[in-house]
């Protein structure tokens, strides 16, 4: 308890925390990711209705625009409604939890995959290394958009056609996640092949400590910080693959539309005058892709002042 | 006056900064004479190269001098403007910097970038201006036919070499050395040295020479001025600076120094305790007292000025 | 030199190979080629037939060697989705999609160093910050938003510019252009800002980061010190030595173009290779997909190569093998 304490006070007192308190455009984008996050995970208590209980929604409602009330059954709308008569505001905050969701879990699985393979290339080094790093290099000559568009493709070929709306969104996490795993694996390998020559892991491995409770115990810390950079950067950009593979109809399925998917109906009644179907998913996306990016430079300028 | 070359009087630098501002040079005076070599000799950070970057006008942002003139001749250049002073830079002042591997651009041949610098001074045709730098490649010493080599191919020597013919081929009447044979190998440094001297004297061209080596300044310079802590410490004729070090500074940094003309290899070298401080902490009254043997109160307390324009310390103060 | 040159061009083939290998691999492995083709009512002697002419009972390396032969004769199989030779469907849209690159970027280098060299050169200046503070925004931007964004904007409320298509194009033998049509040209603008509007961005900040980074090199110093004025120290010393990293960065970029594609075609609905690619995954129609990514695959070794060939022209010392082109 009383360790706890100190803990928090100490982080109160830090450089980290008051670099955060200097920077408004930081504590800005650090309130608008907490807030997108926790209406995410609060989706059933916040939303208004449930987009997707068919019993909530009234045809008669379809194309409100926001604020105005329905000339059929009067009922007003924050942010207006779909074609359907769906609350935009409602589905805007289920979107907004499966997109946050993918590009978290492909951060993660991209992040799991590249520090370990980065620790393996440059623990190891030899030939273990050459064909880590030579993959990585292919892969990252195309754009990882590309890369993930494809793996999607041939998961959906390997899956039976009637699993593949429902395995919909693991598909799509594996591809962002595979991805995105090479610049993890570059950091990770670089710090590796630094602190394996240092004397305490040489110590580490003349007391005996197996190589994989090495490169756990003594070389991991050590990329922690560079590798919450990366993670949060390519949170970023998960959650802008995310949302460009279901623009493109190759995502989430309709199903569980994310916000990509609300922007790729939304196009569709641009013309048509409803601006409002589009514009409001379009806000969220651009608000959460640019705060998470703001944070990730802020935390890559703060972590690593020799980088400014 | 008509004897000096440049004047520069009471210069100060400034880089401002976050919590205020950094004086890199403060309060230096001291001229420079027709033909003759005057050596700047100090620690790094001392203020040797920036006095080399202030008369040049080439402090970098956002440094700038906020104080003193200097004078070329009868013409005040520390308040020109970026035009009319490239007419000055290369012209009538050239610079040498330390690094000949990094002082020439890669990707163009030694040639060409001869005849820009000449071309841009001297009102001489294209055919002209390539015998010109042809002749000035072989007066440096290196075979004109290699007149199209890009950098790359030379040795650091050499292309030390190229540097020099680069800086003296529109014909300045002064040249600011920073420190040009640090960077070389030990074999080549005096043979470079020995080149420079040489065609500046048959030029009639002054040197400013920035060095760290009293060795250098032994066998090359005509005055030296001592630099610590941004300002002048002392100045005059290498000879008896050499000889009858005034400040106590110079007599550290002397007897520091492994002297082959004093003769005297088997002492134990001398060094001064501590180091000099940092421009950011400063102690007040003379930048030395705190490693100074001789410090007395006014030391701390009062700044020595140049005196009997020779040394900044109060142990001369009466006489 | 030609060692060089000989060395790269062997390596570019190596990635080739290897890039027509995991396209082989989907091609032969990713569903079944015989149902797909056939339907599930064909007979079993129907199924025979079709597995002994494509040869599938093969040994693998004698079915990779078959599909690498065919692929550089052009023929890329039967698409399952339209029973369309795969090269036929490609032809047909290749050059709406090499068209609307090329335009993009031309735009994002030209627009982009210039932009570039600018906010270099003032780079306190109150224009060049707005620029490199937008800039920002524009990273962060998804190219499909910008494209949407840009349909609003100026097809929709300001009705100057068509939201989708190619306009009329004109058939010139097996290549048909936009380019000599109004409405073609006008039909290329949207897309090609779209396109090109991020790698536009990367340049300029790229060329901004190595000409500042030049800037302060000692020849520059130098340079100036010999009194040569702003203008030759600009554009006669740090402008090459500048471009010589952002080569290898802009060529991969305009790789990333036609693979970006993909995105903007489907915003506007331009009739090119990378809708065709995005349909084909929809679709799970493995030919076309397994085509499509070594078309790319080809596109980025070729700009791979020639970048490294404008390496050799641009800096002697590379072409002395002194140096060794950085790795980005």
């Amino acid at each position: 308890m009383n360790g706890e304490k100190s803990a928090w006070q100490r982080f109160l007192a830090s450089d980290f925390f008051y670099d955060f308190k200097r920077s408004p455009v930081t504590i800005v984008s650090f309130v608008i990711v907490v807030t997108l996050i926790l209406m995410a995970i609060l989706a059933d208590l916040v939303a208004p209705t449930n987009p997707f209980d068919p019993g909530s929604l009234n045809l008669m409602n379809g194309f409100t625009p926001p604020m105005e009330p329905n000339a059929f059954t009067g009922e007003t709308f924050l942010l207006g409604t779909d074609d359907q008569g769906r609350d935009l505001l409602s589905a805007i905050i289920y979107g907004l939890r499966v997109s946050l969701f993918v590009g978290l879990t492909a951060v993660i699985l991209a992040m799991f995959i590249g520090v370990s393979l980065g620790l393996l290339a440059g623990y190891r080094g030899g030939w273990v290394d050459a064909v880590i790093m030579r993959i990585a290099d292919i892969q990252v000559t195309f754009p990882s958009i590309l890369i993930a568009v494809l793996i999607f493709g041939v998961a959906r070929g390997l899956l039976p056609p009637d699993l593949r709306d429902e395995l919909a969104i693991t598909v799509l996490i594996v591809a962002i996640g595979l991805s995105e795993w090479v610049p993890f694996a570059r950091t990770v390998r670089g710090t590796t092949m630094v602190e394996k020559e240092k004397e305490y892991v040489q110590a580490a491995r003349l007391i005996g400590l197996g190589s994989s409770q090495i490169m756990v115990r003594h070389i991991l810390p050590n990329v922690l910080s560079p590798v919450l950079v990366i993670a949060t950067i390519t949170l970023a950009l998960a959650i802008i693959a995310e949302a460009t593979l279901s623009f493109l109809g190759v995502g989430a399925p309709p199903t569980e539309p994310s916000l990509g998917t609300l922007i790729r109906i939304g196009q569709d009644f641009l013309f048509s005058g409803e601006w409002w179907i589009l514009l409001f998913p379009a806000v969220t996306l651009l608000a959460l892709a640019l705060s998470v990016n703001l944070l990730g430079d802020w935390l890559r300028d703060t972590l690593n002042p020799r980088l400014k | 006056m008509s004897e000096s070359i440049l004047r520069v009087q009471n210069l100060r630098v400034v880089f401002p900064h976050r919590h205020g501002e950094l004086v890199a040079i403060d309060d230096v005076s001291f001229e420079v004479k027709k033909g003759e070599i005057l050596g700047f000799v100090g620690e790094s950070g001392a203020g040797k190269s920036m006095t080399g970057a202030a008369i040049i006008g080439l402090i970098d942002p956002p440094g700038y001098v906020e104080q003193g003139e200097i004078w070329l001749e009868d013409q005040r250049i520390d308040q020109l403007d970026m035009r009319a002073f490239t007419k000055i830079r290369g012209r009538r002042i050239s610079m040498v910097f330390q690094d000949p591997l990094t002082s020439l651009n890669p990707l163009r041949t030694i040639g060409d970038q001869l005849i820009e610098t000449i071309q841009m001074h001297l009102p001489v045709s294209q055919e002209e201006a390539k015998r010109k730098a042809m002749a000035g490649l072989e007066e440096v010493g290196i075979d004109p036919a290699r007149f199209n080599a890009y950098p790359h191919e030379f040795s650091g020597g050499m292309r030390q070499r190229v540097v020099i013919a680069l800086a003296l081929s529109a014909e300045p009447e002064l040249i600011i050395a920073d420190e040009p044979t640090t960077a070389l190998d030990v074999s080549v440094q005096a043979q470079v040295l020995e080149l420079l001297k040489k065609l500046c004297r048959e030029r009639n061209a002054s040197v400013i020479l920035i060095t760290h080596d009293m060795g250098v300044i032994a066998e090359t310079t005509d005055r030296v001025a001592v630099l610590y802590a941004g300002r002048l410490a002392e100045i005059g004729p290498t000879e008896k600076v050499l000889h009858q070090p005034e400040h106590p500074y110079t007599r550290g940094l002397i007897a520091s120094t492994p002297s082959v003309e004093l003769g005297n290899i088997d002492t134990e070298l001398f060094q001064i305790e501590g180091a000099m401080p940092r421009l950011d902490a400063l102690p007040t009254g003379c930048a030395f007292h705190p490693r100074c043997e001789h410090a007395q109160d006014r030391c701390v307390e009062q700044r020595p000025d140049l005196l009997q324009e020779r040394v900044a310390c109060w142990l001369y103060a009466d006489g | 030199m030609l060692f060089i040159i000989l060395r790269r061009l062997l390596q570019a083939i190596v990635v080739l190979l290897l890039v027509a290998l995991v396209a082989f691999t989907i091609f032969r492995y990713i569903g079944d080629p015989v149902e797909s083709l056939l339907g599930q009512e064909a007979t079993e002697a129907d199924r025979r037939a079709l597995i002994d002419r494509l040869g599938l009972d093969d040994p693998i390396p004698v079915q990779y060697l078959r599909f690498v032969t065919n692929a550089l004769q052009g023929d890329f199989g039967v698409s399952y989705r339209t029973a369309e030779q795969v090269s036929g469907l490609i032809a047909e849209r290749l050059p709406a999609t090499l068209e609307l690159a090329l335009v993009s970027a031309l735009f994002a280098l030209v627009v982009g160093t210039l932009l570039g060299i600018y906010t270099a050169i003032y780079r306190d200046g109150f224009v060049a910050h707005t620029i490199m503070s937008s800039s920002l925004i524009g990273v962060s931007l998804p190219t499909f938003l910008i494209g949407v964004l840009l349909i609003w904007v100026f097809a929709v409320e300001l009705g100057w510019l068509p939201s989708f298509g190619r306009g009329e194009t004109v058939q010139i033998g097996f290549w048909s252009t936009g380019f000599l049509t109004a409405s073609g040209l006008k039909s290329l603008i949207l897309p090609a800002i779209t396109l090109g509007l991020y790698q536009m961005t990367l340049i300029m900040r790229l060329v901004r980061a190595e000409m500042l980074e030049v800037l302060r090199q000692d020849f520059i110093r130098f340079a100036r010190a010999r009194g040569l004025p702003d203008r030759v120290v600009y554009f006669g010393h740090a402008l090459k030595n500048t471009l010589v990293p952002v080569i290898t960065v802009a060529g991969l970029q305009l790789g990333a173009i036609v693979a970006f594609a993909i995105i903007t075609e489907t915003v506007f609905q331009w009739p090119g290779v990378g809708l065709l690619f995005v349909n084909a995954v929809f679709f799970v129609d493995i030919p076309v997909m397994s085509a499509y990514l070594l078309l790319v695959g080809t596109v980025f070794v070729v700009i791979n190569l020639i970048v490294d060939l404008l390496y050799l022209a641009i800096d002697p010392r590379i072409r002395d093998g002194q140096l060794r082109r950085k790795a980005t």
